[in-house]
């Protein structure tokens, strides 16, 4: 299989990761109330371990996964639990939390931290660690990583990728953990190897991080089953299929799941949760945040305990140097514009992009005129055209036809288009109709 | 945190940021690459052609305009795809039109081919082709006069009511009807473009210069005229040796140079709305086209093929499309491991 380190299409937005590249990640001590949604995942919500007025520690389950596809939640601070209520989420939902009074004692929870030898530990284990840390997908989609650790065989497994490629602009969380905490990421994936006797561990890294290539291939060198692979700089790079094409040359569609492949992929972050989890028994309790944009005044890295307010991190970087027109949680190809920065920090939170200008806002879609680039940059060979045309006479089954349930939503065609046409937000409210259809359709059975 | 209670934020759904691409830059990249050959066919042709290329221009521009103004529509004229329509239509005229022909034919390239049928992005036919074509099956006198003669003190009146006198037949053939006839033409020259022809056709250097610069720029795929080119020379150089001619590479060089065949296959047959929009729907396209022209080249009754065929394909992209829809990442033939 040719190995190509890159993939037909995609584009090049402007990286912005300048801004916050340089600065080492540094500890957020949050100040008002923590909030913990019971559904940071994909999968069911959480269920809620604990009511209002009890005592809880740091690394305490507070919720606990109510099915196999589910996560736990653990508290980052110890305090009290003052409600279990509806709060305002990232993507603008409301949803049922915990919400704990932080004591800023920090009392540790009775087991947290202690040292644990992965060698000596069964997969069994291993596994029971992943799940009992509540560990998700953080690069973005949450996917519950207990659930990707277990594939049906785990000897068809022939490659686990960590996902270095951190192809959003403005994002520099991976990029930091690279450089600041290489040593964790290399045991977290010789963790996940002991999982898969047959597989070797591939670091992808995009060719524009040139400093976290030399480390991660430093410290990963005395390791045979180990290999730092470079990759193209191009967006979506770091999109699952995307990166398991390019690392292996393997190819999955919208039916498949990575172990259909003979991979697992994880983002580096989650990397480090396992390993956390595994040799030091700590849960999830912390994502590194980069709040960065040229309307922030000092854009940097935090280290943030999940829970804590967004609107906190803006003043830690100094608050705003001009009035932004725009907040995105996350960055700017797929992030969610927020309307309002009183939402918490979650597992796969990764930034915080404040923009002075909504470039987006000066753009009025025109008409189509046919130039094909949104099929040129597609990266999943898709034709956007038609399924725009489709979308917006909500032709469900003529959408499915023209393979429109293909698309993951990466945006690059709304990106180049020159007419400006809102093409990803038509192919995100019509694949959420047709997945509707779907599950009505089998319920109906 | 009263970090956000002082101005309402922005929200719209992801990606937040544009490429700088937009519909006027990219026609007015096309248009850029049209000035070597719109250049070279007012230094051919004399200040008349500059006169057509500006009537032409303007009347399209026009045309669009006050019809969405009376139509109540969006006013797009500033998108340079009108200003677009009427250079291509100009540089397909022979200089020695009267100026009401380019008058006409931007009127119905822009209201029965373009916002008749929807306006940008709509058209099943290439405006200044449909156009182009229109004027030759009207006035097909005019159309076909290549009489080059330049006349400097012509009262601008006369040239409206007349255009160029025409002053014989002989100076004034084309190379294609030249080589039709079976007449030398000289090779040199028509590649540098010093011959008779429409005002933007002839020079076959000027055209490739304004075609690499949108290749260099991306705006056109080098698709359909590879597939184009190297399909009718295909078929040129069989006919050719069927035709006992051997192996003959001037004859064939002869049929490349001359006629619309260069403008064409990287100007009018790269146009985006008639042309398909998927990568191997353009080949299918271009092969198409190289047959039809060769067909109408080589056994029609006029020298010339390239506007009809590309007219002809034009109306086939839905069809090509449906037939050539991209196989999705990950579909079809997935060999893993």
């Amino acid at each position: 299989m040719r190995v190509r380190n890159t993939f037909k299409g995609g584009v090049h937005p402007y990286e912005g990761k300048e801004l916050s590249q340089d600065k080492p990640v540094v500890e957020y001590i949050p100040k008002g109330e923590m909030v913990y949604p019971l559904s940071q995942h994909i999968g069911a919500p959480a269920t809620p371990l604990v009511k209002v007025g009890d005592t809880v520690c740091v690394g305490q389950r507070i919720a606990e996964a109510s099915g196999f596809v589910s996560a736990n939640v653990c508290s980052s601070v110890s305090g009290t639990v003052k409600k279990i209520e509806p709060r305002l989420l990232v993507n603008g939902n409301m949803a049922k939390a915990i919400v704990v009074e932080n004591d800023g004692q920090y009392t540790l929870s009775e087991g947290i931290g202690v040292k644990r030898d992965y060698n000596a530990m069964t997969k069994e284990e291993i596994r029971a660690a992943v799940k009992d840390a509540g560990i998700v997908g953080m690069g973005g989609a949450g996917f519950p990583t207990h659930v990707k650790l277990t594939p049906k065989d785990d000897k068809a497994i022939d490659y686990v990728i960590v996902n270095g490629a951190e192809c959003e602009p403005y994002l520099t969380s991976d990029y930091r953990m690279m450089l600041e905490e290489p040593e964790k990421i290399v045991t977290g994936l010789l963790i996940i190897l002991k999982l898969f006797e047959n597989a070797r561990g591939i670091i992808a890294i995009e060719d524009n991080k040139p400093e976290a290539i030399k480390v991660m291939k430093k410290v990963s060198e005395k390791y045979d089953r180990i290999d730092v692979r470079v990759l193209k700089t191009k967006y979506p790079q770091g999109a699952e299929r995307k990166i398991i094409y390019a690392a292996t040359g393997r190819k999955i569609n919208c039916s498949m799941l990575p172990a259909d492949a003979g991979c697992v992929v994880n983002n580096v972050d989650t990397i480090i949760a396992v390993c956390m989890a595994v040799c030091e028994s700590t849960p999830v309790m912390r994502r590194i945040v980069t709040v960065t944009g040229d309307a922030v005044k000092t854009p940097q890295n935090f280290s943030v305990k999940t829970g804590t307010n967004y609107a906190e991190l803006i003043d830690a970087a100094g608050g705003y140097k001009t009035e932004p027109e725009k907040v995105i949680a996350g960055g700017a190809m797929m992030g969610m514009a927020i309307y309002d920065l009183n939402v918490p920090v979650t597992k796969s939170s990764s930034a915080l992009l404040c923009l002075s200008k909504d470039e987006v806002a000066k753009y009025a879609p025109s008409a189509c005129i046919r130039c094909g680039k949104c099929v040129e940059v597609c990266p999943s060979n898709l034709v956007p055209q038609m399924m725009k045309e489709y979308a917006d006479v909500n032709d469900n089954a003529a959408f499915e036809a023209v393979n429109g349930m293909e698309c993951y939503e990466c945006g690059s065609c709304t990106y180049i288009c020159p007419a400006k046409r809102r093409l990803t937000q038509a192919f995100v409210k019509t694949r959420r109709s047709v997945m509707e259809e779907r599950r009505r359709a089998k319920e109906a059975k | 945190m009263d970090n956000n209670t002082a101005k309402r934020l922005n929200v719209s759904s992801a990606p937040h940021v544009r490429s700088g691409l937009t519909t006027r830059s990219i026609m007015g990249d096309v248009c850029i690459a049209l000035i070597p050959a719109s250049l070279f066919g007012i230094y051919n042709f004399g200040y008349n052609a500059l006169l057509i290329i500006l009537t032409s221009i303007v009347s399209c521009v026009l045309t669009e305009y006050i019809y969405q103004r009376c139509m109540k529509l969006p006013v797009t004229a500033s998108d340079m795809s009108a200003v677009l329509t009427g250079l291509l239509l100009a540089l397909n005229l022979p200089v020695t039109v009267p100026l009401w022909m380019p008058v006409i034919g931007g009127v119905f390239a822009i209201i029965i081919v373009k916002q008749l049928f929807g306006g940008l992005g709509r058209n099943f036919m290439n405006p200044a082709l449909a156009a182009r074509c229109f004027l030759l099956i009207s006035f097909a006198g005019p159309m076909t006069n290549f009489a080059v003669e330049k006349v400097e003190n012509l009262a601008l009146s006369g040239y409206w009511r007349y255009g160029m006198v025409a002053v014989d037949g002989v100076s004034g053939a084309t190379p294609l009807a030249m080589l039709k006839s079976g007449e030398n033409v000289d090779l040199l020259k028509m590649f540098l473009g010093v011959t008779g022809g429409t005002i933007g056709e002839t020079s076959v250097i000027a055209i490739l210069g304004g075609a690499l610069y949108l290749l260099a720029r991306k705006v056109i795929s080098i698709r359909i005229p590879l597939t184009y080119i190297a399909t009718f020379s295909v078929i040129v150089l069989i006919y050719g040796m069927a035709d006992g001619k051997g192996f003959d590479i001037n004859y064939l060089a002869a049929h490349l140079c001359g006629g619309g065949l260069m403008l064409g296959a990287f100007f009018m047959a790269t146009d985006y709305v008639t042309s398909p929009i998927t990568p191997n729907g353009k080949i299918v396209f271009g092969i198409l086209l190289g047959i039809l022209t060769a067909v109408f080249r080589l056994y029609g009754g006029s020298a010339e093929g390239v506007s009809y065929a590309i007219i002809c394909c034009n109306m086939l992209v839905p069809l090509i499309e449906k037939f050539t829809m991209p196989v999705p990442f990950g579909r079809g033939r997935v060999h893993n491991g």
